[in-house]
């Protein structure tokens, strides 16, 4: 596991949205809830791939773009009757700006 | 001579029901008296669950108050138990010491709640679901405690449950069976239930049994499972069946049945081995069966009074039954053996995504049950079929389609209503029949089904018999009923409230936020999901447009990036042509786009504009700022393209200028918002090359002027737009479209196209308030261009750095 980095303030992601990060493993979608927690998943929705980033959050949900699937944020699996996950990363908010630990 | 005494045990709907029934046909014939445990009048028990849920309040479900008892002479001893039969003298007595002799005794006791036999099931804090005593402590125990388990998944269990919830509490539904209503359900039905209960915060615990109940300062704590598990209640709802109340009748030795086959043994005429003795309701058991629904009850109740009036007509052969769950904003349906026998035969359609599960049951040419979760709309009618033993051999294949598709476009309905006979019953929980329904509806001018539930109570209870009560209105008033399916569905889970509400509490307390919405509506999510946001978004700005604010995170992808999202998140750019005409300057531009940012497809639409496909987010901007072209917003909830055909410019037929009209009227509806998308296309004569006959407005030339078309869809099911009238001149043109559009923007609910918002209000309706109503018509009009007064075109806006960072990638 990699290191603890300073992505962004959090002021750059918009509540209920989100921010792509490019990483060497590919895209990593940043949330932020409208408690201003933030989130990271991989950035490939866990049915066929879609930019989970795209989607509309609320709660500490998104719902993919593509098909309209529900990701938790928090464990990054799909909300029932569907069934799949999506690899999380560790993110926290630290004198305002978002720190990110890669998985 | 003496009037005969009549003394009724048991102040409830059965017994009650008969009481009324007996006056319609003898009102002289007896000195009644009626004993009630319990201290009211006579109430619907089964409206006791919306006032748990704080949708009703008790007065609102007293059936009979203790004026009615005085009005009609009757003795009414309320609190009253009675605690003996005296058959050889022909008395009763109740436990306060209060006697009445009788000539004739109709016992409708009802039944009593089933404990589970557990340790610590008589703690404080451990009660059934039964009446108005219940209701009250469960009211009061959500007001103060948190954790709350109800016992039993079944019909009751689960309103129980809904009713907690909503009122607060963390509600846990444990049950033995391996599915929830497992005796209405089966196992597809209930988990698409179980789905929509949980997505309201309902938890459930299923193949569970419950070992113990555990104490903490003397009152219930905690559920321990067989299993081990421990779950915190403050409260324990016990939902996990009912008995028949047959103590009294068998203490009188009544002959009663046994075990599973309990109650108090009735014949076809309601009388008990006893003949002096009557029974009616869930006390009783006819034939081997116990019924626990009123609709049966009140059968029972019509016959019972028959033979007590002395008329002696008329036998009981025992009922089908059909139950639906009262959770507002959750539509089931059950009846008949809806799990197949082994002959049977399903057909079953199952939609999970839309939420709609629909299986029939057919044995041989018969319906032999259904269970319908999502849309309930065919339940009374496919009731209906299984009552009457109808052969379905002739509308076999088009059953599960429902009785809609039988006949030309639901005019079937309307006939099937209007051939019912006045004195058919409708609402078999309230006794409606026919004629009162069709009278209330004339003599007070009802349009709503709610508002027919207020005065006439039918459909007011379980609510099986609301697609029937639909479609009497509907016969009765004609165009102008609307039918409840999408007006009175709640928006998402997250609300209880249809789109109408959400559109009329912004307008009418001029609400200017989602925020400010949900908390006057009481969302019950933090904020909302990605059905209800994008709808509060539209209805904000099209009720107040340059005033509301317009949210970005609340609109889908394609909005709020201004480009179509593809397969693999890359995106599509379709610059605006007006009217389908392009310049060799802006074809230079595309194809140099096309180039530098290495654009993969090139394609003409089918909206007469040109598509780059897959182009990554992050070059958007530069896509715009180089192509130097408006938006075409192919990607939004709004004005799409204006198809034309090249017209009397040219055309050797043309009787209009096509053109010029598409790309002026392209022009005025520039950056309009509406509920859904919209598509426009103006031919120059009626040979229609624009294809103007599926568009939500298409507009014809003819030698004499234009020809309004509205309402028609080219997408998935093709619909053919309706005449809206004729107009001479240019800005007729402008005028008429315009505000046949801004009434749909009005009017219509979110993700409704033109061809579903005119078939939902009527042609009748638009024609009034955009052809017929002058000065309506202006103002409408006036509406829409002061809507779109400043639109600017968000791809240059973008290119100026709005939104900028929603294109940018950070870097890790
Ligand atoms: C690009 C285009 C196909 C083409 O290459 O020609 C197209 C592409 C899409 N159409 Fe379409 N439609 C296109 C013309 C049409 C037409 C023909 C027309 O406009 O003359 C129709 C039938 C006419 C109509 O709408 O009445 C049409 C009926 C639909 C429907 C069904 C709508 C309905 O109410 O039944 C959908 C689904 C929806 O909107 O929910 C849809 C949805 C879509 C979406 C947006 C699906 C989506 O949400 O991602 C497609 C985007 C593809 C992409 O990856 O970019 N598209 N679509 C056309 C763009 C026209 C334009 O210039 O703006
Ligand atoms: C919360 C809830 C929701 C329901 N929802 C539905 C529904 O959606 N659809 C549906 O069809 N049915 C529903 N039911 C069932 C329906 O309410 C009953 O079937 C119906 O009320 C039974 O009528 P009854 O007259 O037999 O018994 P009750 O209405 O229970 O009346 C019996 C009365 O007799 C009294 N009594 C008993 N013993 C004595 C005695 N010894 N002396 C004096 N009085 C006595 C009792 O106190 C009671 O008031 C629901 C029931 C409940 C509790
Ligand atoms: S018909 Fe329309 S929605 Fe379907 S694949 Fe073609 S472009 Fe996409
Ligand atoms: S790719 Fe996410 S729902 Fe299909």
């Amino acid at each position: 596991m990699s290191d603890w980095k300073s992505i962004c303030a959090l002021e750059d992601i918009p509540r209920l949205g989100s921010r792509v990060v490019e990483a060497a493993a590919g895209p990593i979608a940043l949330f932020r809830t409208a408690d201003d927690r933030v989130f990271a998943l991989d950035d490939r929705c866990p049915h066929k791939g879609g930019p989970l980033s795209q989607g509309i959050v609320a709660g500490d949900r998104v719902t993919c773009p593509l098909h309209g699937w529900l990701i938790g944020l928090e464990d990054g699996s799909a909300v029932a009757p569907d069934v799949g996950c999506v690899k999380r990363h560790e993110a926290r908010v630290e004198a305002g700006r978002v720190l990110l630990r890669i998985s | 001579m003496r009037k005969q005494r009549l003394v009724v045990v048991g102040n409830g709907m059965a017994g009650i029901r008969t009481v009324e029934e007996l006056l319609a046909l003898a009102p002289d014939l007896y000195d009644i008296t009626v004993f009630g445990a319990e201290p009211h009048g006579n109430y619907n028990r089964i409206l006791l669950s919306p006032v748990l849920a704080g949708e009703m309040a008790l007065p609102d479900i007293m059936l009979n108050d203790l004026d009615w008892y005085r009005q009609q002479g009757i003795t009414l001893h309320a609190g009253r138990s009675v605690s003996c039969i005296d058959r050889v003298a022909r008395k009763v007595r109740s436990s306060d010491g209060t006697e009445a002799e009788y000539d004739r005794l109709l016992l409708a006791t009802g039944s009593t709640p089933f404990i589970l036999p557990i340790p610590g099931s008589d703690l404080p804090g451990v009660i059934a679901y039964r009446d108005i005593a219940d209701t009250e402590a469960m009211i009061a125990a959500a007001a103060t405690y948190k954790h709350a388990v109800v016992i039993g998944a079944g019909l009751l269990g689960l309103e129980a449950a809904n009713g907690l919830k909503r009122r607060g509490m963390e509600v846990t539904v444990v049950q033995f069976a391996d599915w929830i209503m497992e005796r209405q359900l089966d196992k597809p039905a209930a988990d698409l239930l179980q789905i929509s209960l949980e997505a309201r915060g309902l938890r459930f615990l299923l193949g569970k049994s419950s070992e113990a109940l555990l104490a903490k300062d003397g009152r219930v704590a905690a559920v321990r499972l067989k299993d081990g598990m421990e779950i915190a209640a403050d409260l324990v709802v016990m939902a996990a069946g009912i008995r028949p109340n047959t103590q009294l009748a068998e203490a009188a030795k009544l002959h009663c049945g046994k075990g599973k086959m309990s109650g108090i043994v009735v014949s076809d005429t309601m009388q008990t081995f006893d003949p002096k003795i009557y029974a009616v309701g869930e006390c009783v058991n006819h034939r081997g069966t116990v019924y626990g629904l009123v609709a049966p009850l009140f059968e029972q109740a019509k016959v019972c009074a028959n033979h007590l009036a002395n008329f002696g007509i008329g036998r009981y052969g025992g009922s089908s039954v059909s139950t639906k769950l009262k959770v507002t904003g959750i539509d089931v349906f059950s009846a008949g053996e809806f799990m197949g026998g082994k002959n049977a035969e399903e057909i079953v359609l199952h939609d999970r995504v839309g939420g709609v599960y629909k299986k029939l049951v057919v044995d041989g040419d018969r319906l032999a049950g259904a269970v319908l979760i999502g849309d309930t709309a065919d339940g009374a009618w496919y009731f209906r079929l299984i009552k009457d033993q109808t052969p379905i051999g002739e509308m076999r294949d088009r059953l599960m389609f429902g009785e809609g598709s039988l006949g030309d476009s639901g005019h079937a309905h309307g006939k099937n209503a209007a051939a019912m006979a006045d004195s058919a019953e409708v609402c078999g929980c309230n006794g409606v029949c026919k004629g009162t329904i069709v009278k209330a509806i004339r003599e007070h001018g009802l349009f709503t089904i709610d508002a027919v539930r207020k005065h006439t109570k039918a459909s007011s209870s379980c609510g099986s018999c609301t697609g029937l009560v639909e479609q009497i209105l509907a016969s009765t008033v004609g165009g102008a009923y609307k039918p409840a399916s999408s007006a009175d569905k709640p928006v998402c889970a997250c609300t209880d409230y249809p789109h109408a509400t959400l559109r009329q509490t912004i307008r009418e307390q001029k609400l200017l936020s989602i925020d400010a919405v949900m908390r006057f509506l009481e969302w019950r999510t933090p904020n909302g999901c990605a059905s209800c946001r994008p709808a509060l978004n539209y209805y904000l700005i099209s009720t107040w447009p340059n005033e509301a604010q317009d949210d970005p995170q609340s609109r889908f992808i394609n909005e709020r990036a201004h480009a179509n999202i593809q397969k693999d998140g890359s995106f599509s750019v379709v610059p605006r042509m007006w009217g389908g005409l392009t310049t060799p300057d802006e074809l230079r531009r595309i194809a140099d786009v096309a180039e530098k940012y290495q654009v993969p497809t090139l394609k003409v639409t089918g909206g007469q504009r040109i598509d780059l496909l897959g182009i990554k987010k992050a070059d958007l901007p530069g896509v715009w700022k180089d192509l130097g072209m408006p938006s075409g917003h192919a990607y939004g909830k709004s004005i799409r393209t204006v198809k034309t055909c090249v017209g009397s410019e040219h055309c050797r037929f043309g009787t209009q200028r096509s053109m010029d009209m598409g790309v002026s009227l392209e022009k005025m509806l520039f950056g309009m918002w509406s509920p859904h998308k919209v598509k426009l296309a103006v031919s120059g004569c009626p040979r229609n090359c624009a294809e103007s006959g599926i568009k939500d407005v298409g507009i014809i030339g003819i030698d004499s002027g234009w020809e309004i078309h509205v309402a028609g869809n080219g997408g998935i099911k093709t619909e053919v737009a309706q005449f809206l009238c004729k107009v001479g001149s240019e800005d007729e043109v402008r005028e008429y479209s315009g505000a046949f559009l801004q009434l749909y923007r009005e009017e219509g609910f979110y993700l409704e196209r033109t061809v579903h918002y005119v078939a939902r209000v009527g042609l009748d309706h638009v024609k009034q308030r955009v052809v017929e109503d002058g000065n309506g018509r202006r103002a409408l009009y006036q509406r829409l261009l002061y809507a779109l007064q400043d639109a600017a075109d968000p791809w240059v806006e973008r290119v100026a750095g709005v939104a900028k960072r929603e294109y940018e990638v950070l870097p890790a």
